[in-house]
C-alpha cells in the first residue's frame, strides 16, 4: 500500500476519509524502513531486514543488561511486558481501528496462568507455561473479539471497560483458587546451568534471578515485536488497514470485516497475555489491584505517545510509563506529599498528555516526526520539478 | 420472599442512580456524538469538594449545591478547552481525549485530597423503616435519592419540552447546520448540554457517596460502566431509555448481588451489555436501522 502512494499525498489523503481514525494513525501508515525511498543500508527483504534489526537489537540489549546494575534490570522487565501488551494494543487500535480498554483485564488472565502454573509441584518447563498463558488468553481474546467485532469507537470503548472492571471481580469470587484481594504470589523459575556460564564469559559477573528475569522478559519483547512487525508489514496487515480506513470498499473487495477484526483482537490478546506471564515473573505477585483500569488506560497512553500503530512508538511509550513516574515521584515526594499521593502525579500527568497529543499532534511521537520527514521530502521534490 | 423484596427496592433506588449517571451520558451523546468516559471522574471530584467543605463543619445542603455548581463550570469548562476541538471528527480521537480527562482527573483527586477512604455522611438516616418486625430496605436517605433522581429527570423534561432553550438545545442536536442556519449558537448549546450532563453527573456522585458512605477517589468507576450499560440498554440516544435502562441494570444486579455476590456484578454487567450489544445493538428502544457510509 505505501509503495504506491506518493509521500506528498498520504498526509492529506488520510485525513479526508472522516469516518476512519485518519491522522491519529499516521504512524502505522508509512512504511517502516525507508524502502521506497530509494537511499538505503538496510536490505529491501522485509523478512531480512526484520531479522537484521531483531539480531542488532538482541546484541544491543545484551550490552544494556551487562552494563547497568541489577536495579535497572529490573526495570527493563517493566518496560519489557508494558511495552509487549503496548505492542499488540497498537496493533488492534492503529491499523485495525478497534479501541481496547480491556487490555490490563486480559494481563491479568495471563498473569494468573502463569501463576498458577508456576505453583505446580512439578512445574513445567517455562516456555510451555509461556505459551500456556498466550493460549488462554487468546482463547478468551477470541471470545471478547466476537462481541467485539460488531462494535466501534464509544461501544467498543464502554465494553472493554465494562470487561476491565468486571474480570478482576471473578479473582476475588474465585478466592479459594484465585487468592482474592491477596492475590498469588508467583514462584520464581530455577535459573539453568548454561545461563549462569553464558553471563560468567560475557561479562564476568556473576547472575542472579532478577537478571535470568531480565534476560527472559526482553527475549519475550524482541521475539513478539519481530512477529508483529512482519505482520504488519504483510497481507495481514494491510487488510486491517483496509478494514479500518474504509469498512465499505474493504467488503466490496471481498474482505470479511467481522473475521478480520476477531483475528487481530486475537492476536492483540496474545500479547497481552505474554505480557501477563511477563508481568507475574517481575512482579512476582498477582493481584486483582494490579489489573485495574488504570493499567488498561496506561497502556493506552504509552501507545498514543508514541503514535498509534507503530512498534517504536509503543516501546517508546512503555518506557516512558516506567521512567516518567519515578522522575514524578521524586519530585512530588520534594513537595512533602506522601508517597501515594506522590505517585499519582504521574497519573495526571499520563492523562493530560494524553488529552494534549490528540489535541495537538494526533499521530504520537513517532507518527508526527514520519509526517514532518514525509512532507519535507515532498517539498523537495516538489522544488526539484519546478526547476 | 422479604429478601426479594429488599434486594428489589435496593435496585430500584441503585438503578435510579444509574439512571441519572445514564441520562448525563445520554445528554452529551445526543449533543455531541461523544461518550464522555470522564463523567464518572467529574463527578467524583465535585463530591470530594463537597465532602471537604462538609468535612470543614459545612451544612450538607452547601456541600450539594457547592457540588453542583462546580459541575456546571466544570462541564462548561471541559467542554470549550478540550472537546470542542475534537467534535465531529474521528470517534476514536475523541474516545482517547475522555479517557485521557478520566485518568487525570482521577489522579487530581488523589493529588488534592488523598488516596484513603473517607466517610460520607448521609443527609438523612439510612436506618431502614420497619414494617412488622422487619427492616425494609428503605430509609428516609433513599427515598431523598429516589426524590432527587425524579426532580432532576422533571426538571430535564420540562426544559427540553417547554423551554425555548430546550428546544434550541434540541435542535442543534438533530442538525446542526440547520440550527446555525435558523439562528441558533450551537456553540452555546453543546456547552451547556456539557454543563447540564456535568450537573446531573455530580448529583448521581453525591447520591451515590451517600449510599456507599464511604468514599475513595476511585469510588466511580464503577458506576461510569453501570452507567454506560444502562445507557447502552436505552439504546444511548433516547432519555427514557436511559432511564428503564437504569432501572432495569439497578434490578439485575441487585439480584445478582444478593442471590450470588457482590464481586460478580462487574461481570454481570459486562455479560448484560454484550447480550443487549449483540442482539439489539441499537438498544431495547431502537426503532430505526442504523445506516452505513
Amino acid at each position: 500500500m505505501s509503495d504506491l502512494q506518493t509521500p506528498a499525498s498520504s498526509p492529506t489523503a488520510g485525513a479526508a476519509t472522516s469516518d476512519a481514525p485518519s491522522t491519529a494513525t499516521a504512524a502505522s501508515n508509512a512504511s517502516s524502513a525507508q524502502a521506497a525511498g530509494g537511499r538505503t543500508f538496510l536490505p529491501r527483504n522485509t523478512l531480512l531486514r526484520h531479522l537484521l534489526v531483531l539480531v542488532l537489537c538482541a546484541v544491543g540489549a545484551v550490552v544494556l543488561l551487562e552494563t547497568t546494575d541489577l536495579g535497572f534490570n529490573a526495570q527493563v522487565g517493566y518496560v519489557a511486558f508494558y511495552a509487549i501488551a503496548a505492542g499488540g494494543l497498537t496493533v488492534l487500535t492503529g491499523l485495525n481501528g478497534q479501541i481496547s480498554l480491556g487490555h490490563g483485564a486480559l494481563m491479568a488472565v495471563g498473569a494468573y496462568t502463569t501463576a498458577l502454573l508456576l505453583d505446580a509441584e512439578e512445574p513445567l518447563p517455562l516456555v510451555v507455561v509461556f505459551l500456556a498463558a498466550v493460549a488462554l488468553t487468546s482463547l478468551v481474546g477470541a471470545i471478547v473479539g466476537v462481541a467485539a467485532a460488531r462494535l466501534h469507537g464509544p461501544y467498543l470503548a464502554g465494553a472493554t471497560l465494562a470487561l476491565a472492571v468486571g474480570l478482576p471481580g471473578l479473582a476475588l469470587y474465585y478466592r479459594s483458587f484465585l487468592g482474592g484481594e491477596q492475590g498469588l504470589t508467583v514462584s520464581s523459575p530455577d535459573r539453568p546451568e548454561w545461563f549462569t556460564d553464558v553471563i560468567r564469559s560475557l561479562s564476568g559477573g556473576s547472575p542472579s534471578g532478577v537478571k535470568w528475569i531480565a534476560y527472559i522478559s526482553v527475549a519475550c519483547l524482541l521475539i513478539t515485536y519481530f512477529l508483529l512487525a512482519n505482520l504488519m508489514r504483510s497481507r495481514v496487515g494491510r487488510t486491517w488497514r483496509a478494514v479500518r480506513d474504509q469498512e465499505v470498499a474493504a467488503e466490496l473487495a471481498g474482505i470479511d470485516l467481522g473475521r478480520w477484526r476477531v483475528l487481530a483482537f486475537v492476536v492483540s490478546a496474545a500479547a497481552a497475555g505474554l505480557a501477563g506471564a511477563v508481568l507475574a515473573l517481575v512482579v512476582r505477585l498477582t493481584a486483582p489491584t494490579g489489573f485495574t483500569i488504570v493499567l488498561s488506560l496506561s497502556l493506552l497512553t504509552a501507545i498514543v505517545i508514541g503514535g498509534l500503530g507503530s512498534l517504536l512508538g509503543a516501546l517508546i511509550g512503555a518506557a516512558l510509563l516506567v521512567f516518567l513516574p519515578r522522575v514524578l515521584r521524586d519530585a512530588g515526594e520534594s513537595l512533602d506529599m506522601d508517597a501515594a499521593q506522590a505517585a499519582e502525579i504521574s497519573y495526571v500527568v499520563y492523562g493530560v498528555i494524553l488529552v494534549l497529543v490528540m489535541l495537538f499532534a494526533p499521530a504520537g511521537l513517532v507518527g508526527s516526526i514520519r509526517l514532518a520527514w514525509m512532507k519535507q521530502r515532498a517539498r523537495r521534490a516538489a522544488g526539484g520539478t519546478t526547476r | 420472599m422479604r429478601e426479594f423484596i429488599n434486594l428489589t427496592l435496593g435496585g430500584v433506588i441503585t438503578g435510579a442512580v444509574y439512571a441519572a449517571f445514564a441520562l448525563a451520558l445520554v445528554l452529551i451523546w445526543r449533543s455531541t456524538r461523544i461518550v464522555n468516559f470522564a463523567q464518572g471522574a467529574m463527578g467524583a471530584l465535585t463530591t470530594f469538594i463537597a465532602l471537604s467543605l462538609i468535612e470543614s463543619g459545612q451544612s450538607y445542603w452547601v456541600g450539594l449545591v457547592v457540588a453542583l455548581l462546580a459541575g456546571l463550570v466544570l462541564g462548561a469548562v471541559i467542554e470549550r478547552l478540550v472537546i470542542r476541538p475534537v467534535e465531529g471528527g474521528p470517534e476514536l480521537n475523541a474516545v482517547i481525549v475522555t479517557l485521557g480527562l478520566f485518568i487525570a482527573i482521577q489522579a487530581l483527586i488523589s493529588v488534592l485530597f488523598g488516596v484513603n477512604q473517607r466517610a460520607f455522611v448521609a443527609p438523612f438516616s439510612t436506618i431502614g423503616f420497619t414494617v412488622g418486625d422487619s427492616n425494609l430496605a428503605l430509609s428516609p436517605n433513599t427515598l431523598f435519592t429516589l426524590g432527587a433522581v425524579l426532580l432532576v429527570m422533571a426538571g430535564l423534561v420540562a426544559l427540553f419540552r417547554f423551554t425555548r432553550v430546550g428546544l434550541a438545545m434540541r435542535a442543534s442536536a438533530f442538525g446542526q447546520e440547520v440550527a446555525r442556519l435558523l439562528g441558533v449558537r450551537v456553540g452555546r448549546m453543546l456547552t451547556l448540554g456539557w454543563a447540564l450532563a456535568a450537573v446531573v453527573g455530580s448529583l448521581a456522585g453525591m447520591l451515590i457517596a451517600a449510599e456507599v458512605t464511604f468514599v475513595a477517589p476511585t469510588f466511580m468507576d464503577s458506576l461510569i460502566v453501570f452507567g454506560f450499560v444502562a445507557a447502552v440498554l436505552g439504546g444511548l440516544d433516547s432519555p427514557i431509555g436511559a432511564v428503564v435502562g437504569g432501572l432495569l441494570l439497578g434490578l439485575a444486579l441487585s439480584y445478582v448481588r444478593g442471590y450470588f455476590s457482590d464481586t460478580l456484578t462487574g461481570m454481570a454487567a459486562l455479560v448484560i451489555l454484550v447480550v443487549v450489544l449483540l442482539v439489539r445493538p441499537g438498544g431495547l428502544f431502537s426503532t430505526t436501522q442504523t445506516r452505513r457510509a
